[in-house]
């Protein structure tokens, strides 16, 4: 039984669930950015999987480039973002953020 | 000239006056002093333009001719020139309106617009400083304008429009002087005795249009003529005619509404030349001459009566009268009462000369007294007197010297009103006295009574002219303010030279003693009678009546008489002129006797018969015979009015306001409970539901990203 398509998928669910999981549980949120990061993987990994499979040729891997850079661009801006608020807040812990709900 | 170009000079110079009344009134503050001069020169284009009317309708001829275009019918014939037009045309109601021009027409035209110009000429000088100067000479203008408007109407719509309008001008023009409590309440008198003859006119013209279905004159006439009565009854149609005539009594105040043409003197004195004369109680004599034709023998009579009451009882009242222009209105009543017992006793032709003539003396009377109240009202305000009454006689005396003019005009005029010969007013007298006479003689029985009445008055009315002459002109002055009168200019003596000249003989017959040899009885020919024979006087019939034998004095047949009427009266012309010359002689002696010679004191006559001099001093005691009947009960009856308005009415007003306002708590008290409450309990809801959920909202991020991601495994597990 060699690798298939099912593997890759089983993979990237993983990944997605952890992904998921570190977003909704850590606290910190420089965590919770690499958790976003592992989403946006396992989204590369089936992008990957289905062009190597499913015919989707080269469109897939330009697509996953594309996805790395988007995630390069996010990560600059989030990590702005969680600059200002450890300046406003002296703390990054996402869960005692609550302002949005004034 | 056309026929068709005499009526369009007939329309202008029936708006000319609106035009003058049109301009004074929207321009008049700008014009300022200049508006008498405006109206007066638009008035002089309405006397050329009439007198052009007159001249061709009268003495030429036009043949007959019908002409129909644009939807109006022209229709010419040697009587009459009319045009007529639909002006309503709806299933139901179809009314024919239009005007016409005939020779009554033309020559109430005539006298309408030279007065009415005279008045206006007159009225430049004697109103002069008035405040309301522009308003004065407007109102002149829509009075010429409504009485051309009767003169000219050819159906009963314009005829009656046209003498209601004459009513609010006449009502407008009493009450000038509205700051006076007397003329204001003059005014109201004169539109209100109005009403009740006008009242009685209405309704004879709806029995006349219910009947025949159609207003116009000849429509009407034909039909009675092709024997259709007016519900088949010579009752109704003597009703009718009486009915019509109402409208006449009352504006031409006769017996019983007479009684607001002496408060009528109210007004301005040229106002009064000009209602007296020309516009407003012509308006009545006219009317019935109009519609003559109509008149069944038992109306007729009915106006002679009605006529011969008037003319003895105004000629009691005018003997005691002390204020100037009151004389001279009793004197009108009088005068009017001759005109209409004259067309009531079928001397049509008289009946209506005897108008015209009284136009012009009476015009010159009532002028002649404004101009001797303009100096009496001059010379009181140059004494600072404000005490005299520049309108009582009693204060007036020797104005012979001091302002000859107006005394010799007035002079002559009053000759003419009296009936001496060499004056109009002798024509015409002497004519309708003859017809009285010839009327009696054919009728007997009680119509005596209407001759002698007439008699009875031409006498009175010698004295009592002579009376007001000699007191106020005659022997020394009485006054200070009457020895300082000075004479008027030539704006107020050139109207009264001219209607003095008018009053001459020569005007209207070459011979000074004979009216039927003058244009006047060839121009206005009695109407044909259109009532079946049997309900007209036997001897009105017209019926190219001949004199079957020859008179023993004469060699050949000299007249060719109209009816038999005619040839009476031709008998009774002698012995009337002799005994009417009689009787207006003894008055004249008689007022020279009391008044001027002093040789009876009237004083003692009157204390000896105090009861006959208080009647006609308190003038019979119509005012208060009014006052107490039909005043009072109308006061009364306005009183129970008032009460029951006040109980019922109002009771069941505040009764409906008590209910409202109460259904009206209620509905509030409903609207707060319920409807509020509803709405409370919506918003409360709402509020409610919202405070549960907002539970969800933690605002962590992660709380979000949970549900999102909750929601998108639900929705995969679902979908897929």
């Amino acid at each position: 039984m060699g690798i298939g398509l099912t593997h890759y998928i089983v993979l990237s669910a993983i990944l997605f669930g952890l992904g998921i999981f570190a977003i909704i549980t850590r606290k910190n949120a420089v965590l919770v950015l690499m958790g976003v990061e592992l989403v946006l993987n396992s989204a590369n990994i089936n992008f990957i999987a289905f062009a190597k499979f499913n015919k989707m040729n080269i469109d897939g891997h330009i697509a996953a480039i594309f996805v790395i850079m988007l995630a390069a661009i996010e990560v600059a801006v989030a990590l702005a973002i969680v600059l200002n608020i450890y300046q406003n807040y002296k703390h990054i812990n996402v869960d005692e953020i609550d302002s949005l709900k004034d | 000239m056309t026929g068709e170009n005499l009526i369009i000079f007939g329309i202008v110079v029936l708006l000319l006056p609106l035009l003058s009344f049109v301009i004074n009134i929207f321009f008049g503050k700008k014009i300022g002093n200049k508006s008498g001069i405006v109206a007066t020169s638009i008035l002089g284009l309405v006397l050329i333009l009439s007198s052009i009317v007159f001249y061709f309708k009268v003495f030429t001829s036009f043949g007959s001719k019908i002409v129909h275009k644009n939807n109006i019918l022209w229709e010419f014939s040697d009587k009459i020139l009319q045009l007529k037009f639909t002006w309503i045309d709806q299933q139901s109601i179809q009314l024919k309106v239009g005007i016409g021009i005939d020779n009554l027409a033309a020559i109430m035209l005539v006298v309408v617009a030279l007065i009415s110009f005279l008045v206006h000429l007159f009225s430049i000088e004697y109103m002069a400083g008035d405040p309301r100067y522009s308003r004065y000479f407007a109102y002149l203008g829509l009075f010429t304008f409504s009485m051309n408007g009767i003169v000219l109407a050819n159906n009963f719509l314009f005829m009656y429009v046209f003498w209601e309008l004459v009513g609010i001008s006449s009502y407008l023009l009493i009450g000038f002087w509205y700051e006076k409590k007397s003329a204001s309440d003059a005014g109201k008198k004169a539109f209100l005795v109005n009403r009740v003859g006008d009242l009685g006119f209405f309704i004879g013209i709806m029995i006349l249009y219910f009947s025949y279905g159609t207003l116009l004159f000849d429509d009407i006439f034909s039909a009675i003529a092709q024997g259709k009565l007016p519900f088949d009854s010579e009752t109704v149609l003597t009703l009718a005619g009486i009915f019509v005539f109402c409208g006449a009594i009352g504006k031409s105040a006769q017996f019983p509404l007479h009684v607001w043409l002496p408060d009528a003197m109210e007004g301005p004195t040229p106002v009064s030349a000009l209602i007296h004369a020309a516009t407003m109680v012509a308006a009545g004599v006219y009317l019935t001459a109009r519609v003559y034709a109509m008149f069944t023998a038992s109306a007729l009579s009915f106006i002679a009566s009605i006529g011969a009451i008037t003319a003895f009882l105004a000629a009691t009242i005018a003997l005691t009268q002390v204020d100037f222009k009151r004389v001279l209105a009793y004197s009108t009543v009088s005068q009017l009462g001759y005109m209409i017992m004259s067309l009531g006793v079928g001397a049509y032709t008289m009946g209506f000369f005897h108008l015209v003539t009284h136009a012009w003396f009476k015009a010159a009377l009532f002028l002649g007294s404004g101009s001797v109240i303009h100096a009496m009202h001059h010379a009181a305000h140059h004494l600072g007197d404000h005490h005299t009454d520049p309108q009582d006689i009693r204060n007036m005396g020797g104005l012979r010297r001091t302002m000859p003019w107006t005394y010799r005009t007035f002079l002559f005029v009053t000759l003419a009103i009296c009936g001496v010969p060499l004056t109009s007013g002798f024509l015409s007298k002497d004519g309708i006295l003859a017809g009285t006479l010839a009327y009696a003689q054919l009728t007997g029985g009680w119509h005596w009574l209407i001759p002698i009445a007439g008699f009875a008055s031409a006498g009175l009315t010698a004295f009592y002219m002579f009376r007001l002459l000699i007191i106020s002109f005659h022997g020394e002055p009485k006054t200070d303010v009457a020895k300082h009168t000075k004479e008027n200019n030539w704006i107020i003596l050139l109207p009264l030279f001219v209607l003095s000249i008018l009053s001459f003989w020569f005007f209207y017959s070459p011979n000074p003693l004979d009216a039927h040899q003058g244009w006047f009885p060839k121009a206005i020919v009695q109407p044909k009678s259109v009532v079946p024979d049997e309900h007209q006087w036997e001897f009105l019939l017209i019926n190219g009546y001949q004199k079957s034998e020859v008179a023993p004095h004469s060699s050949q047949i000299s007249h060719h008489y109209l009816n038999e009427f005619e040839e009476a009266m031709h008998h009774s012309h002698y012995p009337a002129m002799f005994l009417s010359l009689l009787i207006a002689g003894t008055g004249i002696l008689f007022a020279f006797l009391f008044y001027q010679f002093k040789i009876f004191n009237p004083d003692t006559l009157a204390n000896q018969f105090s009861f006959l001099y208080k009647l006609s001093f308190r003038k019979w005691y119509f005012d208060e015979i009014y006052n107490a009947t039909v005043v009072a009960f109308t006061v009364g009856f306005s009183k129970v009015s008032a009460l029951f308005d006040l109980k019922v009415i109002d009771g069941i007003v505040n009764g409906s306001a008590w209910i409202t306002r109460h259904f009206g708590y209620f509905i509030g008290h409903f609207d707060n409970i319920v409807i509020d409450g509803l709405v409370n309990l919506i918003a409360n809801a709402t509020g409610f539901f919202g405070s549960i959920v907002r539970y969800l909202q933690t605002g962590r991020v992660q709380t979000y990203v949970a549900f999102a991601v909750t929601g998108l495994v639900l929705l995969i597990y679902f979908l897929l």
